[in-house]
């Protein structure tokens, strides 16, 4: 039972770390050269903070994912791994909402401040993002999974436990 | 984990909880938490701001245009409104439970469902206060690579109201991560002294 416990585990991180990796390999990769009317123009990720703030946390989180699958089982330091959890489930959860309410604006536009929707005319660009946004958004839901998991597993045996 | 005969398992006493000094705590920072998010809402709920332009001139008299700047033009403002909203009522909510909520009956299971709905607003106020604060990073800044103007020169007192909303919104986010960590910590504080008591479970009138 509780091989299967610290298999399914570790799998769930895994799924966890790859999930943001491809996060940030999608949004890195997205680019496109557009040309409208007389001007040309290229779209980056970069173009946009929100959009860099998601590179930056999710990059942040990857590693950190990487090397918590390397932690031995027995180590104390799955103290840490649970406080560490709760800080990126809530940079990820901050990182993914800047980025949609950037994407709705790049999407929909915004007709009283005067600015247009650009989905319309870098669309490859555009649904690599949403992509991006995505897969984000499960790696938010496999990492609140991961936090409230550790939080059982480690907190649970202290409180219930005959010191 | 092994129970002796006529032993119980340790549950989650409140009258053993309510005689911490954490309590006084962390219904201080719960008020703070509430006032501030409060605040948050109600300055973005409220925030409105109508200018007047002139477009063009038709011969001697000027095409006047007039916009109107509200919350809910913006998706990301709506979701920072509602979030706030359930954050001061959580915090509300949890007031009263600490206040009045020791002549009810304890089911062992209220402090680690105080934590775990802390746990949750903590990551509501979190997105809801970064998603506004990006939008209106993009409102201050605009953007020239999607050809997006920045507004904040021309509804200067709209901008302004936003700015204090986020600055409350971010202040009760920091009061909810400190509140999380005090519920948390509650939960192993009551379960060691309910073992010094050698689990003595006898509800004591307040």
């Amino acid at each position: 039972m509780a091989e299967t416990k610290r298999i399914f585990t570790f799998l769930l991180r895994f799924i966890a770390f790859c999930t943001t990796l491809s996060a940030v390999i999608i949004m890195i990769s997205s680019r496109q050269r557009a040309t409208v009317l007389v001007f040309s123009f290229e779209a980056k990720y970069s173009d946009t903070p929100a959009f860099k703030y998601f590179v930056i946390v999710n990059a942040i989180v990857s590693i950190y994912g990487f090397l918590v699958l390397f932690l031995p089982s027995k180590s104390l330091l799955w103290r840490l791994v649970v406080a560490l959890d709760a800080v990126f489930t809530i940079l990820l959860t901050s990182s993914i909402s800047a980025a949609l309410a950037i994407a709705y604006v790049g999407e929909k536009g915004n007709p009283i401040a005067g600015w247009l929707p650009i989905c319309d005319q870098v669309t490859k660009y555009c649904n690599q993002v949403k992509g991006a946004l995505i897969v984000g958004f499960i790696s938010v839901v496999l990492y609140m999974l991961l936090f409230l998991y550790s939080l059982h597993t480690v907190l649970n045996p202290l409180l219930l436990e005959k010191s | 984990m092994a129970l002796q005969s006529g032993e119980k398992l340790p549950m989650f006493i409140g009258h053993v909880w309510s005689k911490q000094k954490s309590r006084w705590t962390l219904l201080g920072l719960r008020l703070l938490a509430f006032l501030a998010a409060a605040a948050a809402t109600l300055v973005m709920v409220l925030n409105k701001q109508t200018k007047t332009f002139v477009v063009a001139t038709i011969g001697t008299t000027p095409v006047n245009l007039t916009l109107t700047a509200k919350f809910h033009h913006t998706p990301a403002f709506v979701f920072f409104a509602i979030a706030n909203g359930l954050v001061s009522n959580h915090n509300l909510v949890m007031i009263m439970v600490d206040l009045l909520g020791s002549k009810f009956d304890y089911k062992g299971f209220q402090l680690p469902m105080i934590a775990s709905l802390d746990m949750l607003n903590l990551a509501l106020v979190s997105g809801g206060a970064n998603a506004a604060a990006f939008m209106a990073e993009l409102g201050k800044n605009g953007n020239s690579h999607a050809r997006w103007d920045k507004i904040c020169d021309k509804f200067g007192a709209y901008c302004d109201r936003g700015a204090g909303a986020l600055i409350a919104s971010f202040l009760a986010l920091a009061l909810m991560l400190v509140i999380t960590f005090l519920s948390i910590l509650n939960l192993k504080l009551v379960n060691s002294s309910s073992h010094n008591s050698h689990n003595n479970i006898i509800a004591l009138p307040n």
